[in-house]
């Protein structure tokens, strides 16, 4: 077990940098005189403290990690990470340590189930802090320590690329592994940046604005009101919502490179765009047209308004609501969450299978169906008009099977604890992807806090599992990861 | 004309073979001793072993006085290095290269002067690929060329028996189509030509030789045997060079399958192709092409490397019932064995390419010359440049020419506008030749020439005559 101390120095600068983190709600604390600066500094110290020792009591081990323990420090930072951010949480708002953990896990993994209430009577600080989890989640810790300290020595692409979603990591977008992640950094920050300004231009309020526009982004889905984005009740504001949602819902591969080409013919080379627009305008306009036909609105117009927003907002993973969609007819509710499943494309802070496995699992299908009629034929898959190597498919299949047996089981293990089959399925999907709302009891009307401790727990390991994309977790279960 | 060709492959051996029978003074280099040998033994000719992008071979080849370089080896770079040399250190006025690389193409101010100095860049891969692909477009012809940028077609056609071409005059043809203007220039009957007049008769199995303007081919054709059905389902047996860029090139039009022998270069394909269907096999395996319904296609395409594969291949698929069979056969000999036998099409890859360099190579104002029949006949355009007093074809109908027998004239592309206007190429005019067409300046005359020896003739009748001017 010796070389499980090679990643804790690693950990202890990674939580030294991460503490960081804390200033921003201090700052808020301080000009909002909630009262909670003492508190944040409090964690921030800690947090500092205890990465400290770590690497000053094993520093001596360090040395540049290999593949398997830069797999196992993946998941330590994030099971780590959400423990050391919810101690503001168990303090400020007095949670148990389960449904604490839970909150942070969920805003660290950009997922956005809350099990609070009376939001809008939380001090800014505490909101400010959850949205800020959301937006270092989103892009990644790792990528994140990456791009800004790059004598961490987690430069391997290997390690990094487990935190980028998808299934293609090799594309090289620059030759250092840390350009690429300042890189991507710097458009997420510039994208961040122009949602805080719009938002506040359509008429939220400064505070409103960093917080939204951290979850916007993130693809994360906190609000810092209980109506969620219903609370403003404005046409603006959700326009902005939209747009940025499908920006930060794009690969952000191409967004980094039309920065460095300055120029937009690059999305055409993006081959999973085409399909997150075409299902997402497909799916406005079929669920306008749903709940206009079946009455729930009076007017197309307002169909429109609602129909899209909260489709996208699902779709995406954010998980922000205008309404409580959970009480559309069960056809919508349930297209929006099979949306959210793979909408999001690969390499965006999104979640669930990616529109690019999508892709990828049907094509197979239908190279199997060409088999079947023409045995001699040779039909490599091709996504955008280059092969995709078998490796590359075997490695979706493997991972659509571990994402359909997480899906299954983790259901399962809900409802044998008691919740109805609705809730329990629609809890596991909106967990797994990281959407945030489900349907039935954890609706976006409602919250998580319906679970009992043992539910909370399931939900917050399927999070975790849904965000690194399961393998790199379930490989740490294996007895072959911990052989010699 | 001193002619220095590079490379003695398949293409190179062609063109020597062709051009050495016109009294040019011809030296051919390749890296390849037996190759030469052969050459030599068959050809009055000098040859040169050696590497052809070498200076010292290319002077050792009398590039110092040469006229004209043909770099047509294997290889685009020792092509365009031989250019360059060839420009820098021998002077040397005209240089053609085969360039297969679609990238090389692409980007054509590297052919400039300053640069690799090609003046003219031919692939035969592609002519190859772009005559079939027009054979698949008029699947009742044997053979389509174009002449005037393509406002003007030659198509051979063969009459069959109890077709509405059979047993008629010729003459009978202008009655029953009244508003398609056309000319038969040749007909060939048991391989051999008949001069073509108002009441000759054609008998099925005849080779026909039609001028038209291109947009009135289908119309002719349609006229001349009972429409074929257009052709929508297309195999492809062989996937090389030829294969792949046919492939590419109809993928968008036809419903094509393509097979090739080689596991790896069936991937490389199936990669590089979108909706062809790309199967790996032997194109000589039955059962591979009973379970992929060669018998139901349209067309298939034997496109090997190797004559009897493609021969073999093409009578499988022929005998299992595919409507047309085309093979690509490069020995002369198996296609006079085997043209108008079970095998519809033959296609002589040195034949078909052969044409675009001859044009380089004709004196006189020689925009495009075709090989027809295996070279025996030619295909000409020709700009008839003077005037009356200078030229000894402006301002006389044609039948007051004196064309040697087994000449024809069969169509005039004409400018609208006189010379010096703002006319464009594109508004020619096109005028199917009669006995009394009158040619003008500047006409591109298209000629058919039945028998190749005559083609010096020709030259010299559109030469302007030096004494006049």
């Amino acid at each position: 077990m010796a070389w499980l101390l090679a990643v804790s120095p690693v950990l202890g600068i990674i939580a030294m940098a991460m503490s960081l983190s804390h200033l921003l709600p201090i700052a808020i604390s301080i000009l909002a005189g909630d009262g909670m600066a003492a508190l944040f500094a409090g964690s921030m110290a800690l947090n500092f403290a205890a990465g400290s020792a770590l690497w000053l009591l094993t520093r001596r081990h360090r040395r540049e990690l290999q593949i398997r323990e830069g797999i196992l420090l993946i998941t330590l930072v994030w099971m780590g990470g959400a423990l050391f951010a919810c101690l503001p949480l168990l303090a400020g708002i007095g949670l148990s340590f389960t449904d604490a953990y839970f909150e942070s896990m969920s805003a660290l993994t950009a997922t956005g189930a809350t099990l609070l209430d009376g939001l809008d009577e939380l001090a800014p600080s505490l909101n400010v802090w959850r949205a800020e989890l959301q937006w270092i989640g989103g892009m990644g810790v790792i990528v994140l320590v990456v791009a800004i300290l790059p004598m961490v020595g987690v430069g391997g692409r290997q390690i990094s690329k487990a935190e980028i979603p998808g299934p293609m990591k090799d594309e090289q977008l620059t030759p250092r592994v840390t350009q690429t992640a300042k890189g991507l950094w710097i458009i997420y920050f510039a994208l961040t940046l122009a949602c805080f300004v719009s938002y506040h231009l359509a008429g939220m309020s400064w505070l409103d604005a960093l917080i939204h526009s951290f979850t916007t982004i993130s693809l994360g889905g906190f609000s810092s009101h209980d109506a969620s984005l219903a609370h403003f009740d404005s046409i603006g504001i959700e326009l902005v919502a939209i747009v940025f949602m499908v920006l930060a819902g794009i690969n952000f591969a191409s967004h980094f490179r039309m920065w460095q080409e300055k120029s937009f013919r690059v999305y055409r080379h993006d081959s999973e765009l085409p399909y997150f627009l075409g299902v997402l305008v497909a799916s406005v306009i079929g669920v306008t047209i749903f709940l206009w036909a079946n009455g729930v609105y009076p007017d197309l117009a307002s169909s429109l308004r609602y129909a899209a927003f909260n489709t996208i907002s699902v779709a995406t993973n954010t998980g922000y609501a205008t309404t409580d969609y959970a009480q559309w007819p069960v056809f919508a509710p349930l297209w929006l969450i099979f949306l959210g499943t793979f909408v999001a494309c690969s390499g965006s802070p999104g979640g669930g299978i990616k529109m690019i496995r999508a892709m990828i699992l049907y094509r197979q299908v239908y190279r199997e169906f060409t088999k079947l009629s023409h045995p001699s034929a040779v039909t490599p898959l091709k996504i955008g008009g280059q092969v995709v190597p078998d490796q590359v498919v075997f490695s979706v299949l493997a991972f659509f099977f571990a994402w359909l047996a997480t899906l299954v089981s983790m259901t399962l293990l809900l409802t044998l604890s008691g919740l109805d089959a609705i809730t329990a399925f629609s809890a596991i999907v909106a967990s797994l992807n990281n959407i945030g709302p489900g349907l039935h009891q954890v609706g976006p009307a409602a919250n998580f806090s319906v679970l009992n401790d043992f539910q909370t727990w399931v939900c917050t390991l399927t999070m975790l599992l849904g965000r690194l994309e399961l393998l790199t977790v379930l490989v740490i279960l294996t007895p072959a990861f911990w052989h010699k | 004309m001193k002619i220095v060709i590079l490379g003695a492959g398949q293409v190179g051996s062609t063109v020597a073979e062709s051009l050495v029978s016109e009294e040019n003074d011809i030296t051919v280099i390749d890296i390849e001793p037996t190759r030469l040998q052969k050459l030599q033994d068959r050809l009055d000719l000098r040859t040169v072993t050696g590497n052809a992008a070498h200076p010292a071979v290319l002077e050792q080849a009398g590039a110092r006085d040469a006229d004209l370089l043909l770099a047509v080896t294997q290889s685009d770079e020792t092509n365009l290095v031989a250019c360059k040399l060839a420009a820098t250190l021998f002077n040397i006025p005209t240089k053609i290269a085969r360039i297969r690389s679609a990238d090389y193409l692409s980007h054509p101010e590297i052919f400039a002067d300053a640069n690799f100095a090609v003046d003219h860049s031919i692939c035969p891969e592609q002519i190859l690929c772009d005559s079939i692909v027009k054979l698949l477009e008029f699947p009742e012809s044997l053979q389509v060329l174009e002449f005037a940028g393509g406002k003007v077609s030659l198509v051979a056609v063969r009459a069959f028996h109890g077709g509405p071409l059979v047993g008629h005059e010729i003459q009978y043809l202008r009655q029953h189509m009244p508003h398609v203007d056309m000319c038969v220039v040749a007909i060939f009957r048991h391989d051999s030509p008949i001069a073509p007049e108002g009441t000759t008769v054609v008998e099925a199995g005849d080779e026909v030789f039609i001028i038209a303007a291109t947009g009135n081919i289908r119309d002719v054709l349609r006229e001349l045997r009972r429409a074929d059905q257009p052709v929508k389902r297309v195999m492809i047996g062989g996937g090389g060079n030829i294969g792949r860029r046919l492939a590419r090139a109809i993928e968008d039009r036809y419903e094509v399958k393509i097979i090739e022998y080689n596991k790896t270069g069936a991937e490389r394909l199936a990669a590089e192709l979108g909706r062809t269907l790309v199967l790996a096999g032997d194109v000589t395996d039955e059962q591979l092409l009973e379970a992929e319904n060669a018998g139901e296609m349209d067309v298939y395409c034997a496109l090997t490397n190797d004559d009897e594969t493609n021969i073999m291949s093409a009578l499988l698929a022929k005998r299992r019932g595919a409507r047309k069979v085309i093979a690509l056969i490069n020995r002369g000999s198996y296609v006079n064995l085997l043209q108008a036998g079970q095998i519809d099409i033959a296609i002589s890859p040195a034949q078909s390419t052969i044409g675009t360099l001859l044009a380089h190579v004709r004196r006189g104002d020689c925009v495009a010359a075709h090989s027809l029949r295996r070279g025996a006949a030619e295909a000409l355009e020709l700009i008839a440049h003077g005037d009356m007093k200078s030229s000894r074809v402006i301002g006389r109908p044609i039948d007051q020419l004196g064309l040697p027998r087994g000449v024809t004239i069969g169509a005039i592309a004409r400018q609208r506008e006189p010379a010096g206007s703002t006319a464009r190429d594109g508004d020619d005019e096109i005028v199917i030749a009669h006995h009394d067409t009158v040619i003008e300046t500047g006409d591109h005359v298209i000629v058919f020439v039945v028998n190749k020896s005559l083609v010096p003739k020709v030259e010299r009748l559109f030469q302007v005559d030096v004494g006049f001017l």
